[in-house]
């Protein structure tokens, strides 16, 4: 649970996206592409979920991507080389579902650029034809593009604010490109608006949409029903059943409320 | 003559309301005596067989009455490596105290004139976890190097390692969370069971030679071919029931309802209680309800009316069942307990649908009354609705306690594994034999929701039937 190395990737007004790479050999060994582990960084810490973005079985470890949003993620960013976590459990959930679907675009919105790095990887390696989005506020929160330009053999940069590459939102782009050919896969992480927006525009084209959702999570390993979601009118567990659903099924609005459970409790211990 | 029953002190209710400690103080070296002197010590003790473990009850009682507490602990610890945990958390009164020469036969639990056995088995293993006393290995050096994987830390696996390196062998506990102990650390709480003791018996078991893995899930990182392959010459499964079942109402995923598991783990592992000190929060509702009538459903509502207390929130905490107290499953003395601290009880309900405000939050929960079914052969009496009985009460904070699954992490990812209907792994009851040669199993991983020393017994069963197996097939 050694950190082998951390670097900050982004950074702007204070809040920043860092990567560590931890020691894990057993994790590292597992790991595919759409998992995730959760961990704690102190004893007295809580138990969060992180996408593996990386696995390097010959090194025995693994590479996790964060943005300061809250106390947690803050305290790993202030980890340093040498630091010891004080636990790391995975991998966790459904592996992504590799296979050869033709055409595909992965959408990547914020620190969720992180998290379908492993998937574009996989899929573009399974001999896809794969497309990346990726979007962020502005230039300085942009991360991962030279390796997002590597796993894709198409990769379209936006900046909401217009610094960097187009300006506008992922959302944009995914439309333009879903008009002007035919896509057999679309795969979207990032905020919930942005996700849900993804479904709204590829739910009437009828093109299968994977997105990886963010619910809360104690466990991550179906214990607690926390990070429960209704899929098709079916209540799943995303640490088990998911993280992955088809995004066509999914009640946004309910997931969006139940991610603000605890709202007032993380301003109240990011303020201290 | 027998003299009236000795109970233990308890903690003052306006105290113990506001915190987690322990409610039941145990006996004084005085009362441990005079209890055990009302024990007859029948020609025929029938205690013994109540027991799931078997623990020779009538020699320890008889130890304790001529002051040989350190033997009574060596007695018990033959059967049991745990008697301060059993001794605090066994339904007493369906077991060793229901089969005591005291209990009156028509007495659906023990009678109160029934010898306090728990409490007596929970004096001898303090004093024994106090001095430190150990349980010997009993150094059969056929097995000794050959390596067994027990995964699970629960009651079961804790149990089934210890019965193991009693005999010498080398178990290797694998456990999911970051501590030990299952069900015993994230789902039962302080004030019934303290850390501190959990923690005493299971470095007892440690310096036994028990290794335990933390934060390793088999199943993720290992698969049984694996652990066979790295060595292990067989695996017991203690998975446990872990997963929560819902009830499948209208607005059930409403933000502040809580499954008792999460609820539980956020405060008894996780500490919420004390955020932001330690940094899981869990919120806390102005009117709690508590949906079911096991342990764990007491447990959730006496956690909840603690959190009501300790944040200066006017108490409002309540059970909702659907049957009557006679058939709630829980122990008596968490009922009795409970009730004192100020849980209401709202028998006879069933919850029919949450309602919710714009935010999402609950705020109403609807139900109907029901009254019961005559007896059938089936057991407990039915619920049935009674028709137009329909009524609304305040409820911003909701926990369902209806009980348990099975966790499917290992199975799914293991065929061969047999499991039945409800995902519960299927074993051969005489050898505790999974589909698997070499598998065995035992817990509510077999059975559904029992209890804690129901898993242990069946864990030591597996134990002996893993010990023959390794002697048939390694002699």
């Amino acid at each position: 649970m050694k950190i082998l190395s951390k670097e900050v990737l982004a950074s702007d007004k204070g809040a920043r996206i860092v990567k560590v790479i931890v020691q894990s050999p057993d994790i590292a060994a597992k790991a595919k592409a759409g998992q995730f582990v959760v961990l704690m960084v102190k004893e007295e810490g809580e138990r969060i979920p992180l996408t593996i973005v990386k696995a390097d079985p010959s090194k025995g470890s693994i590479e996790l991507i964060a943005q300061e949003a809250g106390l947690t993620t803050r305290l790993l960013a202030a980890t340093k080389t040498g630091d010891s976590l004080y636990s790391i459990t995975g991998p966790l959930g459904h592996p992504t579902d590799i296979k050869r679907y033709g055409k595909v675009i992965l959408v990547g919105g914020g620190v969720g650029i992180a998290e379908i790095l492993p998937v574009a990887k996989a899929l573009k390696d399974a001999g896809n034809n794969v497309t990346a989005i990726i979007g962020s506020r502005n230039k300085e929160l942009l991360i991962l593009e030279r390796e997002l330009k590597t796993a894709s053999d198409e990769c379209i940069v936006i900046t909401d604010d217009g610094s960097y590459g187009r300006k506008g939102f992922v959302t944009q782009a995914l439309k333009e490109l879903l008009e002007s050919s035919k896509y057999d896969l679309v795969y979207a992480v990032g905020p919930i608006p942005m996700m849900k927006t993804v479904s709204v525009i590829t739910k009437p084209l009828g093109v299968l949409t994977l997105v990886s959702l963010n619910a809360i999570m104690v466990d991550g390993t179906g214990m607690c029903g926390c990070c429960r979601v209704s899929v098709n009118n079916e209540v799943k567990f995303s640490c088990v059943d998911g993280p992955e659903f088809d995004a066509s099924q999914i009640d946004w609005d309910e997931l969006s409320k139940r991610n603000s459970i605890y709202c007032e409790k993380e301003k109240h211990i990011c303020r201290i | 003559m027998k003299k009236e029953p000795i109970r233990p002190k308890e903690k003052d209710i306006i105290p113990r309301v506001k915190g987690f400690d322990e409610v039941v103080q145990g006996f004084s070296e005085q009362e441990a005596l005079q209890e055990a002197a009302r024990c007859i010590q029948c020609k025929d003790p029938k205690c013994i067989a109540g027991c799931p473990v078997g623990i020779d009850i009538k020699a320890f009682i008889n130890q304790i009455t001529k002051k040989d507490h350190d033997g009574a602990y060596f007695t018990i610890c033959q059967k049991n490596n745990f008697p301060s945990i059993c001794g605090r958390i066994c339904p007493a009164e369906y077991q060793c105290r229901k089969a005591c020469v005291f209990t009156n036969k028509r007495s659906p639990f023990a009678s109160k004139e029934a010898i306090n056995i728990h409490f007596l088995e929970r004096f001898v293993g303090d004093n024994g976890a106090r001095k430190g006393l150990q349980a010997k290995a009993e150094g059969n050096n056929k097995y000794s190097g050959m390596k067994v994987a027990v995964v699970g830390s629960g009651p079961a696996g804790l149990c089934c390692a210890g019965e193991l390196a009693k005999r010498g062998i080398k178990a290797v506990i694998f456990e999911g969370l970051h501590k030990t102990g299952g069900v015993l650390r994230y789902g039962i709480p302080p004030f019934r069971l303290p850390n501190n003791i959990l923690d005493l018996e299971i470095d007892s078991l440690k310096k036994l030679g028990v290794e335990i893995k933390t934060n390793y899930i088999i199943g993720r990182v290992k698969t049984i071919d694996e652990l066979f392959a790295e060595g292990f010459r067989a695996i017991f499964l203690g998975l446990g029931a872990g997963v929560p079942s819902f009830i499948g109402i209208p607005g059930e995923n409403l933000c502040n309802i809580y499954s008792a598991n999460e609820f539980l783990t956020r405060v008894n592992l996780m500490r919420a209680h004390k955020f932001p000190e330690y940094h899981t929060p869990v919120n806390i509702g102005k009117h709690i309800i508590v949906i079911g009538g096991g342990n764990t459903a007491i447990d959730a509502a006496r956690v909840a009316l603690r959190l009501q207390h300790m944040n200066g929130i006017e108490q409002d905490t309540s059970i909702s069942y659907r049957r009557t107290e006679a058939e709630m499953p829980a122990r008596r003395l968490e009922i009795e307990h409970a009730r004192e601290e100020g849980v209401k009880f709202d028998l006879l309900v069933k919850p029919e649908s949450f309602v919710g405000d714009e935010k999402g939050f609950v705020r109403k929960m609807r139900s109907s009354r029901c009254k019961l079914a005559e007896q059938n052969n089936s057991g407990r009496r039915r619920p049935i609705v009674i028709p137009d009985s329909s009524f609304e009460a305040d409820c911003d904070l909701a926990i369902i306690a209806i009980g348990s699954g099975a966790n499917k992490i290992l199975t799914s990812v293991t065929p061969r594994l047999a499991i039945d209907q409800y995902g519960n792994v299927t074993i051969n009851p005489e050898t505790m034999e999974t589909s698997i040669k070499g598998v065995f199993a035992g817990g509510d991983i077999t059975a559904g929701e029992g209890t804690v020393i129901e898993a242990m017994g069946m864990a030591k069963k597996a134990s002996c039937a893993i010990l023959n197996y390794l002697e048939k097939r390694y002699n």
